[in-house]
């Protein structure tokens, strides 16, 4: 219990409200749903949502069942980010002329998943980003196209077999390393790059604070496991997102003006070894999209290595 | 709700907005369930894991008091049937034990 | 706000500026961009009037058009009055978002500086950009001359926030011949024009204190009644339309019509055109009635919500109506023009022949005489009884 954070009374600390409403369509067990929750729980109702086209979006706006206590629009795929900039400079300009929005600020978030992030929505992201927009973007990564039936993004890790980099006789799933997103936002020098697991709930929401509170962008990668398509449990999402984190697959960390800080040490999480990056097997194998890597123990070495890699390259950037 | 389920042309609001927030509360999700989350308070300890990791907000506070083990406890959680998808994850991170998933229809 | 420049009389401007002053005179909140030849001294001279504190607006210099429209929208939704310009490649790219600026009733005006659409990659004058868009749901108007530029401009604010429209608005203009081109034109006092247009009253936004829902999944139950409720919208905004322009002729002196006709009164035959190159067709009307022709000029301004009635009383009694369109519908039913003019004609018990020529493409010059050309082969065709679906002009055997 310690390692996740939280003492006995501790959700008496959150806030009640639920911004984020009950009767939504997200299938059992969706941990990016559950993150809305989260996130919708630390921000409060002074918020605006720009949505991108994906599943967090189909799930909350058939109409006319509005599973936002908050004020929310979807445009399109690819362009959350933009969005969230004219929305938010929209705001200034009306407050600056005394129009509207005279009161405090809202907070503008912009999301989106793994692809309307990574893939379709990065130059809008990245446009947004460079032009100091004054949000925070949170890319919900549940490693596909869930929303189209589990397509491959280039969030999608190594092996995973997806409706478009299946697993066949010849093939092992997904042949490339998923994109490191919150070292692109990093890269924009913008004030607050984290990521988090909403198997973390208090530190997700610290974060989440914390991004809205910087002045200017904030960029939150969330790591959000999808039970329908990793092909697992209804019940794992959470337990795949601490195992991911706490095998070094999924690193928690926070970027604040460039610089790196290490959330929770895998090593001081883990009970069975020293090494932090310890057996990831036992994370791939709850799940159906890695279960042809049964047996392919070379590519699993692979993947172990290349988290071994990737973490001594976050340790040595946090020890600058 | 007042927004309408199937509106004509004329009753809808400008651009197809659903001017009302947090109409989904009338879409009750809870019949997908096949299996349904039963507590055992004995076990519970009012930590609020299930609470904090429901999906579906299906676990709320329901204050009430409590003793355990000598302590008193003023929050303490129920379910929400209209709601609750029987995901299992409450079952599953429950640090007691205290919930289980029981298939609906048995007791 | 002072005038920044000379009003009441006509001023030497190039027209790109000439928009630009317009719109900051039409106090715009928000201005979301993308440069592309020829759209850029728009957009540049906009940037230069906020970065000298004449206007108090947001410009946001965005990475690309389709984030250009998607950022208005952003800002429309918040009730920001909202303006871009684009053309050609940009347009395209935007073309998604067009579809859903409208959908969600926000009334962003825009300015289409028309431009050629690649391959080849091409930056002069003509109209295939706009025409691809015909179908987004926006208010879509053309111009001739700077002068028709600026007051349509103005005119699109008004039109786009009025209640009973609440549709963006797109103002074309030919590409170079018009845009960089210097014209006399007569500014207007800025109070006047603030007063004209008003301060916009969001009738819905993006507001914390009365959360609501934009753009939520059209389900097949109310897919068909969204598009019902745009598509009437769009039509019965001519209402407003014309109200509007009475009202502009009223205060500015201006006056417009759907369409605007050259020479028509006993006329047998009539030459449509659209836009800027409808000067040029004009000094070959004036030729052809030299000669005898009984030829008249009709001129399309509005192109949606389409004139359909309009047109059909205008051209039904031709003998011959010969559409001149600048965008090729290739191996379509004819250029956009001429086949909805068609369209409109299609079930009038006795009907014109309509002949349709493209041309004009990418820059291409046409003269007088071509103009001349066409009518008299145009009458040709009506003496022959049968015309070819469509046939290009001015191209190299
Ligand atoms: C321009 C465009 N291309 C493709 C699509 C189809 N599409 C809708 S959602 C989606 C996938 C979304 O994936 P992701 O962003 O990872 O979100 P998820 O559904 O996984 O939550 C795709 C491909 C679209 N709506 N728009
Ligand atoms: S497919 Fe995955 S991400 Fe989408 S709603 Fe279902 S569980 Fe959630
Ligand atoms: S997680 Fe278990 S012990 Fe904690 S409140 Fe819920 S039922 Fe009780
Ligand atoms: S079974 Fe799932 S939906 Fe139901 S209360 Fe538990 S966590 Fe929530
Ligand atoms: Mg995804």
């Amino acid at each position: 219990m310690n390692e996740t954070g939280y003492g006995i009374f501790a959700a008496r600390m959150l806030p009640k409200d639920e911004p984020f409403v009950q009767g939504h369509r997200a299938c059992q067990g969706c941990i990016p749903a559950l993150m809305l929750r989260q996130i919708t729980k630390a921000i409060g109702r002074d918020l605006i949502v720009c949505s991108a086209t994906g599943c967090m979006e189909i799930i909350s706006s058939p109409y006319p069942f509005n599973a936002w206590g908050v004020p929310w629009i979807h445009v399109a795929f690819e362009n959350a980010a933009a969005v969230a900039s004219g929305v938010e400079e929209g705001i200034e300009v009306l407050r600056r002329k005394g129009r509207f929005y005279t009161g405090r600020k809202p907070a503008v978030l912009a999301l989106g998943g793994d692809g309307g992030t990574m893939d379709i929505g990065l130059q809008a992201l990245s446009g947004a980003l460079e032009r100091g927009t004054d949000f925070v973007y949170v890319c919900y990564d549940n490693e596909a196209y869930m929303n189209t039936g589990i397509q491959r993004s280039s969030g999608t890790p190594m092996g995973a077999s997806t409706s478009t980099s299946p697993a066949g006789r010849v093939s092992t799933g997904q042949v490339t390393w998923k994109k490191n997103l919150a070292e692109i936002g990093v890269a924009h020098n913008i004030p607050y790059v984290a990521t988090a697991c909403p198997s973390y709930p208090f530190d997700l929401m610290a974060k989440v604070k914390k991004a809205v509170e910087v002045k200017g962008p904030a960029l939150l990668h969330v790591f959000a496991p999808c039970p329908t398509g990793w092909r697992c449990d209804a019940n794992s999402g959470i337990k795949l997102g601490r195992l991911a984190v706490e095998s070094g697959l999924f690193p928690l960390f926070e970027v604040v003006d460039g610089q790196h800080k290490i959330s929770l040490d895998p090593a001081t999480m883990r009970k069975s070894s020293q090494d932090p990056i310890g057996e990831i097997a036992g994370y791939l194998f709850q799940q159906g999209r890695f279960r042809h890597l049964k047996g392919r123990d070379e590519l699993i070495q692979a993947i172990q290595e290349r988290v071994r890699l990737e973490w001594q390259k976050l340790k040595a950037k946090t020890e600058r | 709700m007042k927004t309408k389920l199937n509106p004509t042309w004329r009753e809808l609001e400008l651009g197809c907005t659903v001017v009302e927030a947090g109409t989904s509360a009338e879409y009750k999700t809870g019949d997908w369930r096949s299996f349904y989350p039963k507590t055992d308070e004995d076990k519970c300890i009012a930590c609020g894991v299930c609470y904090l990791f429901c999906p579906d907000h299906s676990r709320h506070i329901a204050p009430r008091k409590k003793k355990v083990e000598g302590a008193m406890y003023t929050h303490y959680f129920d379910f929400n049937f209209q709601f609750c998808k029987g995901c299992g994850i409450c079952a599953a991170e429950c640090p007691t034990g205290a919930i289980v998933m029981i298939e609906e229809g048995k007791k | 706000m002072k005038n920044r420049i000379e009003v009441g009389k006509p001023v030497g401007i190039e027209v790109s500026i000439a928009q630009s002053e317009v719109v900051a005179q039409c106090d715009v909140d928000v201005i979301a961009a993308y440069p592309i030849t020829p759209q850029t001294h728009i957009v540049e001279h906009l940037a230069e009037i906020v970065a000298d504190g004449d206007l108090d607006a947001a410009f946001i210099p965005v990475e690309s058009e389709h984030s250009a429209m998607s950022a208005c929208v952003g800002s429309s939704a918040v009730g920001a009055r909202t303006f871009t310009a684009t053309c050609s490649q940009g347009l395209a790219l935007m073309h998604e978002i067009l579809y859903i600026a409208s959908g969600l009733r926000l009334p962003i005006v825009m300015s289409c500086v028309n431009r050629a659409l690649s391959a080849p990659i091409n930056i002069w004058g003509d109209q295939s950009d706009i025409m691809a868009e015909r179908d987004t749901g926006w208010v879509q108007i053309f111009t001739e001359n700077g002068q028709e530029v600026v007051d349509q401009t103005i005119c699109a604010f008004r039109i786009a926030e009025d209640r009973r429209v609440m549709l963006p608005v797109i103002v074309n203009l030919d590409g170079f011949s018009m845009s960089h081109v210097i014209e006399p034109i007569r500014f207007y006092d800025t109070k006047q024009v603030r007063g004209f247009v008003g301060v916009y009253q969001p009738p819905l936004r993006l507001d914390p204190a009365q959360p609501m829902m934009f753009g939520p999944v059209g389900i097949p139950e109310i897919y068909t009644e969204a598009k019902k409720a745009n598509d009437v919208a769009l039509i019965e905004s001519r209402q407003v339309i014309e109200e509007v322009w009475a009202a502009f002729a009223r205060e500015f002196g201006n006056a417009y019509r759907a369409l605007e006709t050259y020479r028509t009164d006993d006329a047998e035959y009539l030459l449509l055109t659209v836009g800027g190159m409808s000067e040029t067709a004009s000094v070959a009307i004036d030729a052809l009635r030299e000669q005898g022709v009984k030829v008249g000029q009709v001129k399309l301004r509005l192109w949606r919500p389409f004139p359909h009635d309009d047109l059909a009383a205008l051209l039904g009694k031709a003998r011959g109506v010969f559409v001149f369109d600048r965008c090729l519908s290739t191996a379509g039913p004819g250029g956009p023009v001429a086949s909805e003019v068609k369209t409109s004609l299609y079930n009038l018990r006795e009907r014109p022949l309509v002949v349709g020529f493209i041309g004009g493409l990418g820059g291409r010059d046409v003269t007088v005489q071509q103009f001349a050309d066409m009518v008299h082969k145009g009458i040709g065709y009506v003496a022959a009884g049968a015309a070819p679906v469509y046939e290009m002009v001015g191209v190299r055997e």
